[in-house]
């Protein structure tokens, strides 16, 4: 099996983390001061929980070699269960959060053991699958509301002081929530953890003669995945307000798979300038209505024929850096 | 009993579909190495196709039969030609990336010029009326699609298991370089198959028009259903899928009688507790 992705790019390791660490404090610096820039902040907030989402996919794919089909299950359980939470059990926000990412990992630990058990090919379609089954239950249950949704969820007071109504106040919240997301993936790609998942990636069979029980790395990396997809939902449900069935539909989870296509398989920030590519062409396209899926569709095209390293990593080969 | 006769009938008839349409993704995936994620949007286009040859060209059903899957067929081996064939080597979720954003556009363009409503597509006249069994009511229609469904599918498995086309085919999947040694295109074998694998999707989308109408997006539910039913039947043979295919099917109508909340998900807990006993699937090997 050819790789994924193309690793020529990385040289030295002291100097591939130098390279990210400015990266990182230039994304950080500049995800800062946007409530100071007059940018709607709503459409940023958005982005970052796409942009955490995607990255939590990456982690997976990129990293890993395990395609889900199925990753907009975690986003919308954790956004249902935490929209139940803070609107009907009346919990506040952090504790609406943790009770999100709790079903998150819950829920991957379960589909997790059962995809786990096929490869390739196979583990997307079980994933999609078990996301659509997923589907069909929140659109049976009464708790989700069906086709309507949980709408009007109250945003709370964080710890009971940090009030997440005002939309400064609402934007570093989760600016912080995605860094912190951003950062424990950053630190498991990056740790003897991440080192084996690039090698279950690039051959199972030798990691399985060099004596790594590759099952539980995998389980593992897809529970870890999971569960931070959870933390984007349970994020998106504060700034959005609603939980809904779109979150849920495997539509999303192929959304999910451009967000990281188009950014860049396999690379620390592909995946956040993906997210924020595709929610911005959502957003000034919407008034062409379908064609946004047939552009969406023809970007999927070109990028697996002509541009598989997505763009930040066509920038790193370019610059023979790690990004 | 009349209800009960009713719904296994409607599994029968469902069951028919996904056995066409995975025995389509069963042969694409055997020569190409490619899960085929615009089985669905081709199911679609056969049943447009049809509905166009009726509308615009005056030209019914029984030829439609025949020449929708042929066009739909040659589309397919068009994009065979132009896309799927520079993914060749490389890693099997590029297919599936590929034909994933395939079956966006397709589905996006007619989803812009038809909306998503149905569009209704008459029963040929021949097919009208039903038969009374005594205890049940049979469309002749939906008897009709069962039996032209069984036939084909085991056509195309004795193609496949029992002729010498077939065993260069299964030679080709094996290995490629040594069967191209003898003399054999396999390339054009991989596009006939690719277009063989896409006219049966385009088949079953015409065999469906008069039952299900024509939606935008007939395919895209369906062919999740399907991928659970290739999952739990295994890739390893054709007769698998088509066994799995009618099998789901019936068990689908009779959940929708004795307990119809779970008849959506059936399928899919079914392939949960498959996978848990078995990995592989039924008819599966080892990947």
């Amino acid at each position: 099996m050819p790789a994924l992705t193309d690793d020529t790019a990385r040289t030295a390791n002291g100097r591939a983390i130098g390279d990210e660490m400015i990266v990182f404090i230039l994304m950080t610096a500049l995800l800062a001061i946007v409530p100071m820039t007059g940018i709607y902040p709503y459409f940023v907030m958005q982005g970052l929980c796409f942009a955490l989402l995607a990255c939590a996919f990456n982690l997976l794919l990129g990293y890993g070699g395990l395609l889900s089909f199925g990753h907009a299950m975690f986003l919308g359980t954790s956004g249902y269960v935490s929209a139940h939470a803070l609107k009907v059990w009346g919990l506040p926000p952090e504790l609406g959060i943790v009770a999100g990412v709790a079903a998150a990992a819950v829920l991957s630990v379960v589909t997790g053991v059962v995809a786990i058990r096929r490869q390739g090919i196979y583990f997307a379609m079980i994933t999609l699958a078990l996301a659509q089954l997923l589907y069909f239950i929140y659109l049976q249950t009464p708790f989700t509301h069906g086709e309507d949704g949980i709408q009007g969820v109250p945003q709370g007071k964080l710890f009971g002081v940090i009030d997440l109504s005002h939309p400064d106040t609402l934007y570093y919240v989760i600016l912080g929530g995605f860094l912190f997301g951003f950062l424990v993936i950053y630190r498991a790609i990056n740790s003897p953890f991440g080192e084996v998942l690039k090698s279950i990636r690039e051959n199972e069979q030798r990691a399985i003669s060099l004596g790594y029980k590759t099952d539980q790395y995998k389980l593992l990396a897809y529970v870890l995945s999971g569960t931070l997809a959870g933390l984007a939902g349970s994020l998106k449900v504060l700034v959005a307000q609603n939980a809904s069935l779109t979150d849920v539909h495997w539509t999303m989870s192929g959304e999910i798979v451009l967000m990281t296509l188009v950014g860049g398989l396999g690379t620390v920030f592909g995946p956040v300038v993906g997210a924020f590519a595709i929610v911005a062409m959502q957003q000034y396209l919407a008034g062409f209505g379908q064609w946004v899926t047939v552009i969406q569709g023809a970007i999927f095209v070109v990028c697996v024929l002509t541009f598989r390293r997505g763009v930040v990593g066509e920038i790193a080969h370019y610059f023979k850096r790690s990004l | 009993m009349q209800a009960l006769s009713a719904q296994l009938l409607v599994g029968l008839i469902n069951g028919s579909f996904y056995a066409l349409l995975s025995l389509g993704l069963a042969v694409i995936f055997g020569m190409l190495n490619i899960i085929n994620f615009a089985h669905g949007a081709v199911y679609m286009m056969g049943a447009f196709c049809a509905y166009f040859l009726l509308n615009v060209f005056g030209i019914g059903y029984w030829p439609a039969l025949i020449v929708a899957p042929i066009l739909v067929g040659i589309f397919g081996m068009v994009m065979e030609r132009t896309m799927l064939k520079w993914l060749t080597g490389l890693d099997q979720l590029y297919g599936l990336l590929l034909t994933f954003g395939l079956a966006l556009i397709i589905q996006g363009v007619f989803q812009n010029y038809f909306g998503s409503s149905g569009l209704p597509y008459a029963i040929p006249d021949e097919l009208q009326g039903g038969i009374n069994l005594g205890f049940m009511f049979l469309p002749i229609y939906r008897a009709w699609v069962i039996v032209c469904s069984l036939v084909v599918c085991i056509a195309t498995w004795y193609l496949i298991e029992r002729t010498r086309l077939g065993a260069y085919l299964r030679a080709a999947t094996e290995n490629p370089t040594l069967v191209r040694a003898f003399g054999i295109n396999v390339p054009r074998m991989i596009t006939l198959t690719y277009g063989l694998g896409v006219g049966l999707a385009a088949l079953a989308g015409v065999l469906s028009a008069p039952i299900n109408q024509v939606r935008p997006l007939m395919g895209a539910d369906l062919i999740i259903v399907v991928f659970a039913v290739v999952v739990i039947g295994g890739m390893g043979s054709i007769m698998g899928s088509i066994i799995t295919g009618f099998a789901l099917g019936i068990v689908e109508g009779l959940t929708k009688y004795f307990y119809p909340e779970a008849s959506n998900t059936v399928v899919f807990v079914l392939m949960v507790l498959v996978l848990l006993v078995k990995p592989t699937g039924l008819t599966g090997r080892a990947t």
